[in-house]
């Protein structure tokens, strides 16, 4: 996963079980309802999550700034850690938007999680064959976004680990050589 | 003023419960409860007006949709705005709102003209039903924090 949550954010204790702070996820959410927008804010708020609604996936390419009107200069400081899309919107489906953060250089490591009021087999499938994070089931639940929320704060702790033991191991071998070259 | 404090919490308790019992509200409408506390303590009820201003304006949709006077009816548009209806009443927990949903749906792909109207006359009925038995419910919530009381969980199960 890409430094979307820079380890020098986090508390670098030895205790790496519990992730630092709460230290904010930044989640993108997009919906046309006005009634689910109002109801994912609160969850992801209740949740510790900074959130940014927005009603349609185009107004999120343009949040993004992959709408092509800019360059991606100026977005490199945007850091937003989940995207949460409904998939039946008007004009860009969540489908659409979910291809369109793939395909970017900047944002392709962003987990996309889609959700949808309809249970249908295929439309789950392609948004996992395209790489969506999770497929969610509306009304989306407290215990959905606190599973996934724990879930990516595991993901960043498992690669934060992961990139101290590799500077251990670059440590060791420097000291061996050391030790072998009789410094 | 403890017993009428009392009083009203059995009040709200016995018509909160009636409420699920009857089928106007579901699971769905206590997890937005739990979404409220004392920094959001109208956040149920903003939802809820959110709810009720779509149904307004999706009901006015649907009409115009199934009206005869302009021309062909276009289904597939009554259908778009019945999806979006079933959408909303979900999300809030709208239980009997959304049961209508699912079966106008069904009269929409099948391009049933007279179900179609059928149900929505009912959504209309329903919805206004509904907003009614949560405003009493809102005021019984009001009337006890008026006389000093806590608003009691309920407990559904």
């Amino acid at each position: 996963m890409a430094e979307v949550l820079r380890p020098e954010m986090l508390d670098i204790s030895n205790d790496t079980s519990s992730l630092a702070s709460p230290e904010l996820l930044h989640v993108l959410a997009v919906d046309d309802s006005m009634v689910d927008r109002k109801f994912i804010e609160r969850l992801l708020r209740v949740s510790s999550c900074k959130v940014t609604v927005v009603d349609s996936a185009t107004r999120a390419l343009q949040y993004l700034g992959l709408d092509g009107e800019n360059s991606s200069v100026g977005f490199e400081d945007l850091k937003i850690n989940l995207i949460m899309t409904d998939y039946s919107m008007p004009g860009m489906t969540g489908y659409e938007l979910l291809k369109k953060i793939k395909e970017s250089s900047a944002f392709r490591e962003i987990p996309v999680v889609i959700m949808s009021s309809e249970n249908i087999l295929p439309r789950i499938d392609r948004c996992l064959e395209e790489g969506a994070e999770d497929f969610l089931l509306k009304p989306v639940k407290l215990a959905d976004v606190k599973r996934l929320r724990d879930s990516l704060m595991k993901a960043e702790e498992r690669a934060f680990k992961n990139m101290m033991h590799k500077r251990e191991l670059e440590a060791n071998d420097i000291y061996s050589q050391l030790k072998r070259a009789k410094i | 003023m403890d017993a009428l404090i009392a009083q009203l919490q059995r009040q709200f308790r016995d018509y909160t419960i009636s409420l699920y019992q009857q089928g106007f509200l579901d699971d769905q409408f206590t997890e937005l409860k739990k979404l409220q506390d004392d920094g959001s303590p109208d956040f149920v009820a903003e939802v809820l007006t959110l709810f009720f201003e779509d149904c307004v304006k999706l009901i006015s949709n649907m009409a115009r949709a199934l009206d005869k006077t302009t021309g062909t009816v276009d289904f597939s548009q009554v259908g778009a705005s019945v999806h979006q209806l079933k959408g909303s009443s979900s999300s809030v927990g709208a239980k009997r709102v959304k049961a209508l949903c699912v079966s106008f749906k069904e009269y929409c792909e099948a391009k049933n003209y007279e179900g179609c109207v059928r149900c929505l006359q009912q959504v209309d009925i329903e919805y206004k039903a509904l907003k009614t038995k949560l405003q009493d419910m809102f005021n019984l919530e009001k009337q006890i924090i008026q006389a000093g009381g806590r608003v009691p969980q309920v407990d559904i199960n």
